[in-house]
């Protein structure tokens, strides 16, 4: 079972502490990767928050071969941020880690929002089919406010590697995965936390319904919906595909991916609709021990459960401060200084979301639609 | 030369050895009670004389005599249109285990049988005794460690399925208001009816195939599935109608109601739509029969009696026979499309309507064609393994496609098209034909199939139908059933008693649902059905792996 520390704040914050609160759960990762995603970017970046970030891992030729295609697109490179790579013996060394900051190509600054977020998308997907064959690129995410850093080893030992603790890198929300790995090949691209469209999320468990699922997602024609090395790449797009495509509130991502019985539809006010999409989304409902954290477009921070709760979760913290964690262990690292009696421990039928900023906790009820 | 006149062809003499089963009768154990062959429902076996010649000797000194004794005995005869059909009812009857059938592997059958130019016909599904397809496929992704596996016992498991059309997500009339969904009532999106039911159905059987205690111990089993244990099993009604009164009850809901070629009973369905209290669970249209693609319904003038003609609306005592395709129809945009709608409308679009085809390479352009059609509820495929009342024996054994690559290929045409979700395909055809009905239906679920059809295991495990793929038995379109299931001769069906036939389908079912639990609980699978989860299985064929698209195993 993967490790997850998720950590939103009103204040920015080092990924240091997410690393620190998956130490504290360290018999659950075994070192075959540590995925970072970062939204609401400060440190180096808090000036640079209207430019693409384009995050990713390039051989020499494969920086080469990207600096080519970004420019011949029109990309105009703003910054460019690397690690300080601290070289480690357990760490076999890539090439260049990377986020670079673009300004968007000439005539596309002016077009509106979703025409841009549609071409940062295509663009991060012809990156990925370029490198592919000969491993050469790998890119995680495209997109403004956002920056992901992934590689294969202990979580505090990457951190050394990357050098976090020099405190450049910060942001409001960090996502932070300890892999275990399980049943896939070590890939870079099998890493979690995933990302699409401003979404980003990450899992510990076992999606036993991953293949009809990602063939359900493969053939909606969103160009998007690509990649699934893990089985857990899914959770993110069938958010994406209930927000983003379908236009769902944020809450129906319960419904689609753990229906209510038919009986347990009575409850709610909705049920009418509830009903239909029982029968429409059915290839999208989930199976499997998972907890999902993740965030929005807008900065909210969600956990959930599978629909008989087989993983654990803990969410607690403070207004302005909350941890969301695989284990409790995690969030005492995080945010020490909270009433661990208002600790959450969502179950079954529980979705918590956590406003941006930190402001403010709910717990959704599944049962009651509120 | 001899001379050809007045020489005696012996050549259609036949041996026992020629026949498919050889009556094995024990001298010694037989009390002469002639049960055996009372019971015989081809009259295969006689009662006769034997006279034996001893040699013996009486009293002090060698004398030896010959006397001739005379034996009752219980004696197969040689006539082919007599032959032992294997069923063993002789052996059920007998006092003391005197007598049974044996399956003679050597037999000559068939070159024997179609005689007089006119073809052998039979009931049962088609004699190949070996493994079908689906009992060759294995669960073989187990949840183990890196995902606990569920509890089959304790969990909860969604086992339900959708029959009706169901709309694609992008055009649900859904629309938000104040963070809630609500369904768009402005909108003029058509939303087909959809019904949930139990994963396994009950396949078409009609009325006249059936007798009265088989048809209406299925019916009350059905009713008791529905409304005592929760589980919306649902039941097809085969060519031919339904008993009026059943129309017009409240248990009306849980059955399909079947159009075939022939349309016969549907004078009286439409006479009794104003009296309907239910709407149908859905209306199947018939075009094809696994059992004898191509070929339409057929049910023999012996099963033709009052009950039946009534129901029907035809004379007794006839053959009614459906004619292959629906004959006002030239093509498949007049027998699909024209035929779905008219049913539709004669329900108010409140009832699912799909079509029924054999198992077939074309099934594909049938499903393409299907796919597009926004009236369709679903396909139903029925593979070669299908069982039928009546039909020829060539078409039987040897016309259809299999179920399960066919099943394969359909689904995998509508996932390329993103509407895996839209048409439910429906598998029948051998489902459970070596008994492991949970395991064939779970597999061809798997495969793609969002449900399956059972007809032929369910007379067997519901009535102790004899037929098998040695073509045991296999009367049905006789009227001579020996278990009273596929018989309108009171005589015979006064054997089968309607309550425990329903008693043993509510078995059969609550049975199944363990099964299906134990397959799918270990597999991680609890929340909803696993519709096209290929991952799970495996094949020990190379081959098979390769067309399923599944992983080879050894």
């Amino acid at each position: 079972m993967c490790r997850l520390a998720a950590i939103t704040a009103s204040e920015y914050f080092s990924p240091l502490e997410n690393v620190h609160a998956l130490e504290t759960m360290k018999e659950g990762h075994d070192g075959s990767g540590m995925g970072l995603m970062l939204k609401s970017l400060g440190g180096f970046a808090e000036n640079l928050k209207e430019y693409p970030a384009l995050s990713g891992i390039c051989s020499n030729d494969g920086l080469k071969t990207l600096d080519e295609f970004m420019s011949s697109r029109g990309w105009r490179e703003v910054h460019c941020w690397e690690p300080d790579v601290k070289p480690l013996p357990q760490i076999t060394r890539r090439d260049h880690y990377f986020t670079k900051f673009y300004e968007y190509p000439a005539g596309i600054k002016e077009r509106p929002w979703e025409q841009k977020e549609a071409l940062l998308l295509e663009t991060r997907i012809a990156l990925r089919k370029l490198g592919d064959k000969d491993e050469s690129i790998t890119v995680f995410s495209f997109y403004p406010d956002v920056l992901t850093l992934k590689e294969v080893g202990d979580p505090l030992m990457l951190a050394e590697y990357f050098g976090l603790e020099k405190g450049d890198l910060k942001a409001k929300i960090v996502l932070a995965q300890g892999r275990q790995n399980t049943n896939y090949a070590i890939n870079l691209y099998a890493c979690h936390p995933f990302f699409i469209q401003g979404i980003g999320t990450m899992t510990n468990g076992e999606n036993t319904a991953f293949v009809p699922i990602r063939e359900y997602l493969m053939s909606r024609g969103f160009p998007g919906y690509i990649g699934y090395q893990s089985d857990s790449e899914v959770f993110t797009h069938i958010l994406h595909y209930t927000t983003k495509r379908l236009g769902f509130p944020m809450p129906y991502y319960k419904d689609v991916i753990t229906p209510l019985k038919r009986a347990e539809m009575e409850g709610r006010p909705d049920k009418d609709a509830l009903l239909l999409m029982r029968q429409s989304l059915r290839m999208l409902v989930i199976d499997g021990p998972n907890c999902i954290i993740g965030f929005t477009p807008d900065g909210t921070c969600f956990m959930v459960q599978d629909s008989k709760k087989l993983r654990p979760g803990a969410v607690g913290g403070v207004k302005g401060k909350y941890a969301l964690m695989s284990e409790e262990c995690g969030v005492d690292s995080a945010i020490p200084e909270r009433d661990r009696a208002k600790d959450i421990f969502p179950m079954k039928y529980d979705f918590v979301m956590i406003s941006p900023g930190a402001q403010e906790v709910k717990v959704w009820n599944q049962l009651k639609g509120n | 030369m001899e001379p050809v006149k007045g020489k005696l062809d012996v050549n259609h003499e036949l041996t026992l050895k020629e026949f498919p089963y050889i009556i094995q009768w024990r001298d010694d154990r037989c009390k002469r009670c002639g049960q055996c062959t009372a019971v015989c429902p081809v009259k295969a076996i006689v009662p006769d004389l034997r006279v034996d010649r001893v040699a013996g000797s009486e009293g002090p000194i060698p004398n030896p005599s010959v006397t001739r004794r005379v034996t009752q005995i219980v004696k197969q005869v040689h006539d082919i249109d007599r032959y032992c059909v294997g069923c063993a009812m002789c052996s059920l009857v007998c006092p003391n285990e005197a007598i049974t059938p044996e399956f003679n592997p050597n037999h000559k059958f068939l070159f024997y049988k179609n005689r007089a130019g006119d073809a052998y016909k039979r009931g049962g599904r088609r004699n190949d005794p070996t493994p079908s397809t689906l009992d060759q496929l294995k669960f073989t992704r187990i949840s183990m460690l890196t995902d606990p596996a569920l509890d089959a016992g304790r969990h909860e498991f969604h086992l339900r399925t959708f029959l009706g059309r169901i709309l694609p997500p992008e055009s649900m009339p859904l629309k938000a208001e104040n963070g809630m969904l609500v369904v768009d009532k402005n909108s003029d999106i058509f939303i087909p009816p959809v019904r949930e039911i139990y994963p396994i159905m009950i396949g078409s059987m009609s009325v006249g195939a059936l007798s009265p205690p088989m048809w209406e111990g299925l019916a009350m089993g059905v009713a008791y599935l529905n409304e005592e244990l929760g589980m919306p099993v649902v039941m097809a009604s085969g060519e031919g109608g339904m008993p009026p009164r059943l129309l017009k009850s409240r248990f009306f809901k849980y059955f399909i109601l079947q159009i075939a070629s022939g349309y016969f009973g549907w004078d009286e369905i439409v006479r009794a739509l104003p009296d309907m209290v239910e709407d149908p669970a859905a209306i199947e249209i018939k075009y094809g029969q696994g059992a004898k693609p191509g070929d339409g319904g057929l049910l023999m003038s012996y099963k033709v009696l009052k009950l039946i003609s009534e129901i029907r609306g035809v004379p007794m005592r006839v053959d009614l026979a459906s004619p292959p395709t629906h004959q006002t129809k030239y093509s498949i945009e007049e027998a699909v499309a024209k035929m779905i709608q008219s049913m539709s409308m004669a329900w108010g679009f409140r009832v699912p309507v799909y079509p029924k085809i054999s198992g077939t390479k074309t099934a594909r352009a049938v499903l393409n064609n299907l796919a597009r059609n926004p009236y369709a509820a679903a396909l139903s495929i029925d593979g070669e393994d299908g069982g039928t009342g009546a039909a020829y024996n060539v078409s039987m054994d040897k016309m259809g496609h299999p179920i399960a690559s066919n099943i394969r290929e359909c689904y995998l045409d509508l996932v390329k098209q993103g509407k895996q979700n839209e048409l439910p395909i429906i598998a029948a055809g051998g489902v459970g034909k070596k008994g492991n009905l949970a395991a064939n239906v779970a597999a061809l679920i798997m495969l793609g199939a969002s449900a399956a059809s059972i007809g032929k295991y369910v007379m067997q495990a519901t009535a102790d139908c004899l037929g098998d793929e040695n073509n045991r038995c296999n009367l049905c379109n006789t009227g001579r059933c020996p278990r009273g299931i596929t018989t309108q001769d009171p005589k015979l069906y006064r054997r089968l008693d309607s309550e425990k036939v329903a008693e043993r389908l509510v078995d059969v079912f609550k049975a199944a649902d363990v099964e299906l639990k134990k397959i799918f609980a270990p597999m991680g699978r609890s929340t909803e059905l696993p519709i096209g989860m290929s991952d799970g299985l495996s094949a020990g064929n190379e081959e098979i792996a390769r067309k399923l698209g599944i992983s080879y195993v050894c």
